[in-house]
């Protein structure tokens, strides 16, 4: 049986990737991580900081991501965020300024709880990435 | 008649404009490409951000809890205008047309009796209207430093517009762009982002159900301003793709324009200058002839 599904990730600037042999994604869900396999159920959630794993018959790829929104419907994943960056080509000084954003923003007392929240995620998943 | 130096000033004058507006034209043709590249590569998130939304709005069960920026604040006595024009001149009727339009929709409020508050992006739109609305323009926003129409400035765009709405300021915003057709037709049009308008698509009912995690006010909550970043930058891409476009076809007729002035300057120079030589021979001649 056909185990392949289609994902779409786009950012506001462009279609960032479109691939329709994925198997298996998982991705940074807003309450803990999410696998998507085909024929899941319709499903809109938001991303907090981490990797998407994209695994297709080509191979297994992985991504950086802010924020964003996925939406699974008719075995097709579509995922907007503002940043996203693939981790083979994320160079080290560019990790290292994104830490420090975000800890400087920490730092800020006026910061709402969940932006806190936010950041720290952030950064526990860029040093993972180091 | 001018003088024939005269005639010359002008015609080398005529020319060197032409080579300006040529030179516009060939910038503004090449920008076009790649404004008009990002337009269409913005278009999949936007229409995406749209399809979530809308099926979201659906699925809400009680609407009169659902978030202000979703249903509106119940009123709509004050309005909020957002102007998009662009830093530069020189683009035809391109920053008229909005104004034009912009125009015809305030006179619209104030025969209702609304209140009328406008930001302007983009310093045309802001010299334009503020010798007639001046007090009602309450913020300008330009970006004149940034080179192309990037994410990070609508969304600091779409962040004024929050914020003011939720300290209560207004209660309906509109935003006004040149929608990007095609090189020579860009349609200037008027969006409402608050409330969304959400009836467009109540035709085609999606009965799909969906699983939310979180639930939908929340996920709707954070969705709401995203998605008003999300047409400001999509109205920013359109806009400068328009921008370009409408220079580009104004250059092309002025460059033709001048064209056609340096030929007619350039008969009417050998004409001239053919008629001062047929004066002199006549001059020599009936002199020749009084010997």
């Amino acid at each position: 049986m056909n185990e392949e599904f289609k994902i779409d990730i786009v950012n506001p600037e462009k279609s960032f990737l479109t691939k329709d042999d994925v198997i298996e994604a998982i991705v940074p869900a807003y309450e803990g991580e999410m696998g998507i396999l085909k024929n899941h159920i319709s499903i809109i959630s938001f991303l907090k900081p981490g990797i998407i794993k994209i695994k297709s018959k080509s191979g297994e790829e992985s991504y950086y991501v802010e924020d964003g929104i996925v939406e699974f419907k008719d075995n097709n994943l579509s995922i907007l965020t503002s940043s996203i960056f693939n981790l083979n080509e994320f160079e080290k000084n560019k990790v290292l300024d994104l830490i420090k954003t975000a800890e400087e923003e920490i730092k800020n007392d006026e910061i709402s709880d969940q932006i806190r929240y936010l950041n720290n995620q952030k950064i526990d998943v860029l040093k993972s990435i180091n | 008649m001018a003088s024939l130096d005269d005639l010359k000033k002008r015609i080398t004058s005529v020319k060197s404009t032409q080579k300006i507006t040529k030179a516009m034209k060939m910038v503004a043709a090449a920008k076009l490409k790649r404004a008009q590249d990002s337009a269409e590569k913005g278009r999949p998130y936007s229409q995406k951000m749209n399809n979530i939304i809308l099926n979201l709005s659906n699925g809400i069960s009680d609407k009169s809890n659902a978030p202000k920026l979703l249903s509106g604040t119940g009123n709509e006595k004050v309005h909020l205008c957002v102007i998009m024009t662009s830093d530069r001149g020189l683009c035809g009727g391109f920053n008229a047309n909005i104004i034009k339009k912009a125009k015809s929709y305030f006179s619209k409020l104030k025969q209702e009796g609304k209140e009328l508050k406008i930001i302007t992006v983009g310093s045309k739109g802001n010299e334009q209207l503020k010798r007639v609305y001046g007090n009602k323009i309450i913020d300008n926003i330009s970006f004149k430093n940034s080179k192309n129409a990037n994410y990070f400035d609508a969304e600091k765009v779409g962040k004024t517009i929050i914020d003011r709405f939720e300290k209560h300021e207004f209660d309906i915003c509109t935003i006004f762009y040149n929608q990007f057709k095609n090189v020579i037709t860009q349609i200037p049009q008027a969006q409402q982002i608050i409330p969304l308008n959400t009836e467009k698509n109540s035709e085609d009912k999606l009965e799909e159900s969906y699983e939310f995690e979180p639930d939908e006010d929340e996920i709707l909550r954070n969705l709401l301003p995203k998605n008003i970043s999300t047409q400001i930058f999509k109205a920013m891409l359109e806009n400068s793709a328009s921008e370009q476009g409408a220079r580009m076809s104004a250059m092309d007729n002025a460059t033709r324009n001048a064209g056609e002035m340096v030929d007619k300057l350039t008969i009417e120079y050998n004409r001239s200058r053919q008629a001062a030589i047929t004066k002199e021979l006549i001059e020599i001649i009936s002199g020749a002839e009084s010997l």
